[in-house]
């Protein structure tokens, strides 16, 4: 979940309490569904980066200041900045009326952008949108720059979907055009750099830079790049890579012309919004920001930002059920106070029906249960009357683990200690390492494994046995060891599917193989399982995992089901074994 | 030892008392012999008892304990020195040993004289004919603890010459037990098979158990503690009569594991961080969903909304949820029952459970592996809310002795309203989170075919978190896994 930080001063002063204690703004984010994660300064922050050393080595210019770091949830956009945060927490403790956002156009016509045909081909929306007459502070610049670095990390997915660029408008003159073009074509000088590359350079320069590099592969391999320019051919960005240093904005910036490029255009625009709404309490103007004309190649103009408000009429008895109250427990007034207090203005147009006015900063609700979550927010989940749910129904197992439980016990009882290791390994662990071919074996292979251990989901119990054997080595001899688990295999059939089995596998490794004692151990399996003498029998047969003469198949009613014996030398050696040792290993599943 | 032993019961049976110093005098062994033969009798019961006395005695040093057994070094040095011719003074300092000090000694005590203009050197010579080692004769005194015969003068000497130290003795005060005997009887230490045959063990004594001693471990098998704290949640789920779902399905297709339920596809939980993919199979046919037009109303639900819902607006493609993954949680199976069930002609309201393997491509550490266990509840009922769910969610953890409960709210994309679920760890001092839970979504229960006024409430957490903490356990790797510690497994 991403995490905001704000200064406690601040967030004390927003919300009208100066002796706000840490125990009582964690209560507070607890009930609002935020996590104070931690209370800390710049100065505990670099000392835990770097070492006390550095920080005290910093002196007067690291702030001592208490800052709260707060997570927030991943659906809630609006909740990652300071400035939408504090917001949202006054509007919670009815400190502040929730603000009305207004897109406008200005007499003398909107500023226009043109999308040429050629962005289709790699990134085909941009939105765009103007705060006006804007002051910044340190600290609401600082902020503002860091929306857009958290926007960019989660709903912009790492800028794939939406990037954003903002720039000073007055260093540039509109008409706008978006195009692509090919990367030889695009020269500019990017931010913070002295002198003009083109694309192809600028590829090759920020391949080494751990910021940007993330985000090369988005565009490196087409064949045309996209680029934003102003009437006169200035580069204001060329996304989703880098700005042009020509517009950079500055602490003096007064007029912010922002551009999102995307390749979702939902996402772009609630980007956009989230961005204007959080910001655009500094205008002069406040919560006012100058729309922007975007115009498509087929001749469709879109005018961002989109600041929508959608109502939604929610019936009263649907809001009360889903909280456990009755009429007179919760009435209408109520509901729309506490929804009010969540930023979800609400009128109540009948008896029966509230209409909800759901602002651009809240994308996060897309269904009435979302407004409910809010009211039972507002009203205090720890509030509400627990009770139990009425459901009638009697407890039943699963056959296959009803009689695994059963198993467990009996092989426990016949003196066997239960491992538990791992569904996943290495395809080194089911093939070689058991002598066996891996093309032979029907086994799920994973695409993105981070490391060996994790090529293939695993055909055997025995690998993970062994290992464990390998690991307690110094124990009193023998270790007699089981496992009842699933393997996986891959489906025969072109279902694309694979299926679970449930095995049973035992090992005994000591002084001498004591092949009897693991036969003793199946015999008696075979006699809590209720299978009669003349339907289970041992034919032998030859699996290389086994020792040569000393491996047979366990035959249950006439077919395999699962295979016993000495293992083999080379078995025991590929597992670092130096005694000899017994095993068995059998499908459940045969036995429901 | 045997007739130490004897000999020491007899001089009790004729003194009453006596203390373990003058048994050592009395017998002329060390008093180390004395109170080993003594243990030895108590060994038998009460035939005698001993009183323990501290105190402080002259002991022999190391160098003391050599002088008391080979003589003084200037009674060596002496007896090395030839009557009559005596011998040349370097050829003594070379083969005596501690001769330096030997000969400045035998010199004060004018027992030898050296005559230094003899020719080939200076020439030792006796000057008495024998001596008396006096000094010997005192460290064999205090060996035996009889110093009541040494002068203050001695002991000084003694201590000077570091052939003594003070020490701290234990000195027993012996006398006849209740069970005084003066023939000790050789005590048996098993009842053997012979003795019952034959009937001689009414005639013998036994030795006494050492009831202190630890027993001999039983030579048994033991079950995984993570398995048993499974099956005691399987337990809980049973009484309060909830079905176990069948969740033997690692293998799980993006459709159930993400898209049923509600889950865009450019969530970040679908990234190749956090999940497995796989290369085979790696994809399935979603033939059956697409029968019914299941499929199709998932993909208008993510695409454009219905059932009240806007919908997340964006282009949802089949082949994103055809992709095979290794499921990353068990409600991928819970989506399915829910499924099965809208399917039946008649809703049955109903409770379902799982515990089983999920998997997450995470990085590891001390509390983080690739597949863990995720236990699992819903309750799918006409008209459940949020009272029910924090209502079922008290009564779950009451049967596991966690009494303090509070609810935060949170974020899971196919619940709403969802819950965090904290408990107040005495231990800790402070709340912590212990599961998940919530209302799924109308956009996940609506398109499978359930009554509109169904809901499904659920709640959800890891298995290994509380077996961690029950067993006291800092490192997941010690729990699950081939470096497990068997010995943890049997001492659990």
């Amino acid at each position: 979940m991403p995490v905001v930080q704000i200064e406690k001063a601040a967030l004390c002063q927003c919300l009208n309490r100066k002796d706000f204690t840490d125990e009582e703004v964690d209560e507070l984010c607890f009930e609002f569904g935020l996590e104070l994660d931690e209370v800390t300064s710049e100065r505990e922050m670099l000392a835990k980066e770097q070492g006390d050393a550095k920080a005290a080595q910093m002196g007067d210019q690291l702030s001592d200041a208490v800052i709260y770091k707060i997570e927030v949830p991943a659906n809630r956009y609006d909740l990652l900045c300071v400035e939408g945060l504090s917001r949202a927490l006054m509007v919670f403790q009815s400190l502040a009326q929730p603000p009305l956002y207004k897109a406008v156009q200005p007499a003398a016509g909107m500023q226009q952008m043109r999308v040429a045909p050629s962005t289709a081909q790699i990134r085909p929306y941009v939105v765009c949108a103007m705060l006006r007459n804007l002051s910044f502070t340190p600290a609401s610049y600082k902020s503002f720059i860091d929306l857009q670095d958290k926007l960019h990390q989660t709903i912009c997915r790492q800028r794939s979907l939406v990037a954003i660029g903002t720039h000073d408008f007055d260093t540039l003159t509109g008409p706008f055009l978006y195009e692509a073009l090919p990367p030889s074509d695009i020269v500019f000088k990017p931010l913070n750099q002295t002198k003009e590359f083109s694309a192809v350079e600028l590829m090759q320069l920020y391949s080494g830079e751990s910021h940007l590099k993330a985000y090369l592969p988005i565009i490196r391999d087409s064949p045309v790049y996209p680029v934003i320019k102003d009437a006169n051919g200035v580069v204001l960005s060329m996304p989703p890579i880098i700005n042009g240093d020509h517009s950079k904005i500055t602490l003096n910036t007064k007029n912010v012309f922002i551009e999102a490029t995307a390749t979702d255009a939902h996402k772009a625009s609630v980007v956009l919004d989230t961005l204007v709404c959080a910001f655009s309490q500094y205008c002069s103007e406040q919560f006012t920001v100058q729309a922007v004309q975007v115009n498509y190649p087929d001749g469709r103009a879109s005018i961002y930002p989109s600041l929508a408000y959608r109502q939604v009429d929610i019936q009263v008895d649907y809001l009360r059920k889903g909280v456990g109250r009755s009429d007179s427990q919760l009435t209408i007034d109520e509901i729309c106070n506490r929804l009010t207090r969540m930023c979800l203005v609400a009128k109540a147009t009948s008896d029966a029906t509230v209409s909800v006015t759901v602002p651009p900063t809240r994308h996060d609700v897309l269904h009435p249960c979302d407004v409910l979550e809010d009211l039972a927010i507002a009203i205090g989940y720890n509030n509400l009357e627990m009770s139990l749910p009425p459901t009638l129904c009697t407890g039943k197992q699963q056959p296959l683990n009803s009689l695994t439980d059963k198993l467990r016990l009996e092989v426990a009882f016949a003196g066997f200690t239960e491992c538990l290791t791992f569904a996943l390994c290495s395809e080194k662990d089911i093939s070689e390492r058991l002598r066996l071919p891996l093309d032979s074996l029907p086994a799920v292979r994973i695409a993105n494994p981070k490391t060996l251990e994790f090529q293939v989901a695993r055909t055997s119990l025995l690998p993970g046995i062994l290992k464990t054997v390998h690991s307690n080595r110094s124990l009193p001899l023998p270790l007699k060891l089981f496992e009842i688990q699933d393997v996986v295999y891959k489906s025969t059939d072109s279902s694309g599917s694979a299926v679970n089995s449930r095995q049973l596998a035992a090992v005994y490794y000591g002084k001498s193989s004591g092949f009897e004692l693991i036969h003793g151990l199946m015999d008696r399996i075979m006699q809590v399982l209720g299978v009669p003498v003349d339907q289970y029998k041992l034919s032998a047969t030859e699996v290389a995992t086994y020792f040569t003469g000393r491996c047979a198949n366990v035959l249950y009613k006439g077919s395999p089901v699962g295979t016993i014996g000495v293992l083999h030398p080379e078995t025991l050696a590929q597992f670092d074994l130096t005694l000899p040792a017994s095993a068995f290993v059998f499908d459940v599943e045969k036995f429901l | 030892m045997e007739d130490l032993r004897s000999n020491i019961l007899a001089y009790i049976h004729k003194h009453e008392t006596c203390s373990s110093t003058e048994l050592c005098k009395e017998m002329n062994v060390e008093h180390q012999k004395i109170v080993g033969a003594l243990n030895s009798i108590l060994a038998f019961g009460e035939i005698i008892s001993a009183q323990p006395e501290v105190t402080s005695r002259l002991e022999l040093t190391d160098e003391g304990r050599q002088v008391a057994d080979h003589g003084s070094h200037e009674a060596v040095l002496f007896a090395s020195v030839p009557a009559g011719d005596g011998a040349p003074q370097s050829e003594l300092m070379k083969s005596v040993p501690n001769a330096k000090i030997g000969f400045s000694k035998a010199l004060a005590n004018r027992w030898i004289r050296l005559d230094k203009s003899a020719p080939g050197g200076p020439r030792v010579y006796r000057q008495v004919e024998s001596v008396s080692d006096r000094i010997r004769h005192c460290l064999q005194m205090v060996a035996a603890l009889s110093l009541d015969s040494l002068t203050a003068e001695e002991r000084a000497e003694l201590k000077k010459r570091k052939l003594v130290q003070e020490g701290r003795v234990t000195v027993y005060r012996v006398a006849k037990g209740p069970a005084f005997t003066l023939t000790l009887a050789k005590e048996e230490t098993e009842l053997t098979a012979e003795m019952l045959a034959t009937g001689v063990w009414q005639t013998l004594t036994f030795k006494a158990y050492n009831f202190k001693a630890l027993g001999q471990q039983p030579d048994c098998g033991h079950l995984h503690p993570l398995l048993k704290v499974r099956a005691e949640f399987r337990q809980i789920f049973l009484e309060m009569g909830f079905q176990e779902m069948p969740t033997n399905r690692y293998v799980e297709s993006s459709f159930w594991n993400f898209d049923a339920l509600f889950q865009p596809q450019q969530h970040p939980a679908r990234d190749a961080h956090d999940t497995f993919f796989l290369t085979e199979p790696a994809a399935c046919r979603l033939d059956a969903e697409q029968a019914d037009g299941y499929l199709a109303r998932v993909k208008a639900v993510h695409s454009n909304g219905g059932y009240g819902s806007i919908g997340y607006n964006y282009d949802w493609k089949e082949s994103e949820a055809q992709k095979n993954i290794l499921r990353t949680h068990t409600t991928a199976v819970s989506a399915r029952m829910l499924y099965q069930l809208a399917q039946q002609p008649q809703f049955q309201p109903t409770k379902y459970f799982s515990i089983d393997r999920v998997f997450r491509n995470e990085s590891l550490d001390a509390t983080h592996l690739a597949e863990f266990h995720q236990i699992e509840g819903l309750v799918a009922d006409y008209n459940l809310n949020l009272c029910h769910l924090m209502g079922i969610i008290r009564e779950f953890f009451h049967k596991l002795g966690i009494r303090r409960l509070r609810f935060k709210p949170a974020y899971n994309p196919y619940t709403e309203p969802s819950m965090e679920i904290f408990s107040y760890h005495e231990g800790l001092g402070k709340w912590v989170e212990i599961g998940n839970s919530g209302v799924f979504r109308p956009e996940m229960l609506l398109p499978m075919g359930l009554p509109e006024s169904v809901s499904v409430i659920a709640w959800g957490l890891s298995l290994e978190r509380p077996t961690m903490i029950k067993y006291g356990i800092n490192n997941i790797r010690d729990l699950i896994g081939p470096k497990v510690d068997l010995k943890m497994i049997c001492d659990s």
